[in-house]
């Protein structure tokens, strides 16, 4: 498969980026809530700098589809990312933009010199997941990484509320 | 409650739509959204518009619609959908179809005076153009009141925070709809255009009802206009300023008034 992919961008022209095998694996647990109105939450993945600032937004998992409703009304419910990112964004965005998901871990991977990740330069990182539930709380979950990975890593940190583990691995 | 009894009463006998709030009452004054922060397409808020003491609470009176003026993303005037008023609120929606911000205000401008005619105080409200033959004694003041609010849809933009330069605005140096709790807010007063230095402001937040203290934070504005909001609990705000002179050396004497809600959102 890693092959297959790194042939792909040599097609393209992008394997100019000479670390296109480098990538981010994550995962995202949505956790089962026993509630009375169960509505799957809103999640946004993004990553910011050691500034602070946001320089790539990853995923956003909302009502893409939602109707008669516009569901980015309620994309502002996940604060820090709508501050940072999303705000300046046109939704939806593709390859960023999802329906949102069900209960359960979901996984996704991304690679150097391949959208949304790009070529994402040499630094400090904290990979940013954000998740707010309609008639539900908010919660938003940080995991520090450098890039790029010198080895295979593996980090994670967990949420209390909204959001079950979130793992990063990234690798060389 | 009524601060200023006398005052009021003299609002009614001259049969004022919209009395001067600065002059007429010293109740708080304040236009509260239903949001600041929006996204999508398109949104809609719907305001609520009330004078009262306690913090955001309708029992006191509504505020009159008619000097209602609200600014668009683009600067342009923004038409909204007045619902009406009800014994203590008055209410409107404020479609917004451009993405920016708007601003939204009540503002005044107007002067109110008295004149001495055969012994007896009369008091006018206008230019004094059309005085009596006879009066003597006349002096005016200018009073401007501002109450306002802004919201946002998607991005902030600073188009609609220009100033007018009348009366006492704020301009905000920290977007009024990227404010958040802990962080520091900086915005510059103008009284027509220029900074108000040296001026009080009265920053309270919203809640009133729920705590003991009265929550009102006194600041002061620096040389060039400027006080920094910095309150640790995300809410609605109100902020009140206001600057008085006096009539003299034939000058007409100058009162002006600015309000605002803020909301600073949860980090």
């Amino acid at each position: 498969m890693r092959v297959s992919i790194a042939f792909a961008f040599a097609a393209t022209g992008l394997a100019a980026a000479p670390s296109a095998a480098q990538e981010m694996a994550i995962s995202v647990e949505i956790p089962r809530l026993k509630v009375a109105e169960y509505h799957r939450p809103y999640v946004a993945v993004w990553i910011e700098d050691a500034a602070g600032k946001s320089v790539r937004t990853l995923d956003v998992w909302y009502d893409v589809d939602l109707k008669p409703e516009d569901g980015a009304k309620w994309l502002p419910d996940m604060r820090t990312w709508w501050r940072r990112a999303g705000r300046s964004m046109t939704m939806p965005a593709n390859g960023v933009t999802a329906p949102t998901k069900a209960p359960g871990t979901h996984s996704r991977t991304y690679r150097q010199g391949s959208r949304p990740l790009a070529n994402l330069p040499a630094g400090s990182y904290n990979l940013q997941v954000e998740a707010a539930r309609e008639v539900g709380g908010r919660e938003l979950v940080t995991v520090p990484f450098q890039w790029p990975p010198k080895a295979l890593t593996s980090a994670s940190a967990r949420g209390k509320s909204e959001l079950g583990a979130v793992r990063l691995t990234t690798k060389r | 409650m009524l601060a200023k009894p006398g005052l009021l009463v003299l609002g009614l006998a001259l049969g004022l739509s919209t009395l001067l709030p600065s002059e007429a009452e010293a109740h708080r004054r304040w236009l509260l959204p239903s949001s600041t922060v929006l996204a999508g397409e398109s949104d809609l808020v719907t305001v609520d518009a009330a004078a009262s003491n306690g913090l955001f609470l309708f029992d006191h009176r509504p505020m009159a619609l008619d000097s209602l003026v609200i600014t668009g993303p683009d600067g342009a005037p923004v038409d909204p959908t007045i619902l009406g008023a009800g014994a203590y609120r008055s209410m409107f929606d404020v479609p917004l179809r451009a993405q920016g911000t708007y601003r939204i205000a009540l503002v005044s401008d107007g002067v109110m005076g008295s004149y001495e005619l055969n012994g007896e105080r009369h008091r006018f409200r206008g230019s004094g153009d059309a005085l009596p033959a006879g009066a003597t004694n006349i002096s005016s003041s200018r009073s401007n009141s501002r109450t306002e609010t802004f919201v946002t849809l998607g991005a902030p933009t600073d188009t609609a925070l220009q100033p007018t330069g009348s009366g006492l605005e704020m301009i905000p140096v920290t977007h009024p709809n990227d404010i958040v709790a802990g962080e520091p807010a900086v915005m510059c007063f103008l009284l027509d255009g220029q900074p108000a230095a040296d001026l009080e402001v009265e920053f309270v937040a919203g809640g009133t009802r729920y705590r003991d203290e009265p929550g009102i934070v006194m600041l002061r504005t620096d040389a060039e206009g400027r006080v920094t909001l910095q309150p640790s609990e995300a809410g609605m705000y109100y902020l009140e300023v206001s600057s008085s002179q006096d009539a003299a050396n034939g000058q007409p004497g100058r009162r002006a008034s600015y309000t605002a809600v803020l909301e600073f959102l949860p980090l």
